[in-house]
């Protein structure tokens, strides 16, 4: 068996390992695993991954979790292209910068209004307060002031001249709230410009292949009670 | 101007860099920046992090914030040994998987336990309800089971038979919650045994000296008026 990659394109983190694995034409069967469905709790995908999330790969007996982990095990198992992550030092550390901020930044907040704006009212049936998806959206817009200054500045891409792992990390992010009926571009014409410029590098077929699901999320059938009781206690440690 | 690393001690990651740098004989200006003072709110600061944040790390016109991006442009530009970020690939990919959950896991869990339980006591004369406290130490509880069941399982090392940087990012943390006088080690033989490990691999001289600041923190004078003010927003953010 060879390399297998467990997801569901409902997540952001599994969009960007898509993205790369295609991109680079890495052979992989993939294992979808349907979130909205409670799939990612069956005691079977417990015996692949006992933290129960996506995504996953799996090469041959060995298994490994954390979408970061995963794109940079990939980019060296198959030696894909330098600017993905960059040999230089000093290009290198602003991807790992990036990599590492946005776990408690820009994923954070891109999940909340997801969820705050869509999921929790369409899909689980929970109604969200004004007042706290406004709080919410307004975090997100300071993230991405942030990422705009600090990370993209004036560059082309976020480490430098080039598409990288932080890139495409990033844009499938900013996908989430886009999923949600959010306009994050709008009014932001630096990060329009560097969105084209990610989903140009990318492809376009592949982007929009790899975001389909994600911008039907609003359309999410609602869970029925079964699901929703097994889901709803992950979800809101997930987004606290 | 050589390489000049921006600490507090009394943050986890700091540690984790500043054991990193002197272990492996890493010339380095220490620049302390007081994180109770709000010294990392300053102007000058500003121009090193505009992230506001410590650890960040200046080399000549480049700066970088963020730990583990730190911790890795070091382990390159210095060529330490092999074992802090090993070569083969699995066992690299086993440092990234564990540094990538960190952030949002046990990171989170050691902030909050040390805070809630004594800082906001202690250092801001302020109860927090007991609700919160209990809530935020049974998730502790919960990261530390993950941490030795998925992570640790049965190896001397996070990443296999060697320390790496997931251990020292690991350790750091877990003193966090070991200063506010939780027990953490006690009646987890498993931990406490990779503990002693983990010391003995850094050196205790080293590890005491990194450590002494945060084992000090609960003598710490109550803050002034200005101090909580300042500290307010990042107060909010413990108690959710």
């Amino acid at each position: 068996m060879g390399l297998e990659l467990y997801l569901d394109l409902l997540s952001q983190p599994c969009r960007a390992v898509y993205i790369f694995a295609k991109k680079n034409s890495i052979p992989f069967e993939l294992r979808t695993v349907d979130l909205r469905k409670g799939q990612h709790l069956s005691d079977a995908f417990a015996q692949i991954s006992p933290l129960q999330k996506v995504p996953v790969l799996k090469d041959g007996d060995f298994t490994l979790t954390e979408s970061v982990a995963i794109l940079l095990y990939l980019t060296r198992k198959y030696k894909v292209p330098d600017h993905w992550y960059p040999q230089d030092l000093q290009a290198r550390a602003r991807v790992d910068e990036y990599l590492a901020w946005q776990h408690t930044a820009l994923r954070r907040n891109c999940l909340r209004a997801l969820w705050h704006k869509v999921m929790l009212p369409v899909f689980l049936g929970e109604p969200v307060s004004p007042e706290m998806l406004a709080a919410t959206l307004a975090k997100l817009d300071v993230t991405l002031q942030v990422l705009e200054d600090k990370f993209l500045q004036d560059k082309a891409f976020l480490a430098g001249p080039h598409v990288s792992l932080a890139d495409l990390v990033a844009i499938t992010e900013l996908m989430h709230p886009v999923g949600a009926g959010c306009q994050v571009f709008k009014d932001r014409p630096k990060l329009a410009a560097w969105r084209q410029r990610v989903e140009a590098a990318v492809g376009e077929v592949l982007f929009q292949e790899a975001h389909e699901v994600i911008l039907k999320a609003k359309n999410s059938q609602p869970a029925d009670p079964i699901i929703k009781q097994k889901l709803m206690s992950r979800v809101l440690a997930m987004i606290q | 101007m050589g390489l000049e690393l921006y600490l507090d001690l009394l943050s986890q990651p700091c540690r984790a860099v500043y054991i990193f740098a002197k272990k492996n004989g890493i010339p380095f200006e220490l620049r302390t920046v007081d994180l109770l003072k709000g010294q990392h709110h300053s102007d000058d600061f500003a121009q090193v992090n505009p992230l506001k944040k410590v650890p960040a790390l200046k080399d000549g016109d480049f700066t970088l914030a963020e730990s583990v991006a730190i911790l890795l442009y070091l382990s390159r530009k210095y060529e330490t040994p092999d074992h802090w970020y090993p070569q083969d690939l699995q066992a690299r990919a086993r440092v990234d998987e564990y540094l990538a959950w960190q952030h949002t896991a046990l990171r989170t869990s050691c902030t909050r336990t040390l805070w809630q339980k004594m800082m906001f006591p202690v250092f801001l004369g302020q109860q927090v309800p007991p609700e919160t406290l209990a809530s935020t130490l049974a998730e502790l509880d919960r990261c530390l089971q993950l941490f030795e069941d998925k992570f640790l399982k049965d190896q001397d090392f996070l990443a296999g038979s060697h320390i790496s940087v997931a251990d020292l990012v690991a350790i750091t943390e877990l003193m966090h919650p070991v200063s506010a006088g939780c027990q953490i080690f006690k009646s987890r033989p498993k931990l406490e045994a990779w503990r002693q490990r983990v010391e003995a691999a850094v050196g205790e001289g080293l590890f005491q000296e990194a450590h002494a600041a945060i084992m000090k923190a609960k003598d710490l004078p109550p803050a002034d008026a200005a101090m909580k003010e300042k500290l307010k927003p990042f107060m909010q953010l413990l108690l959710q």
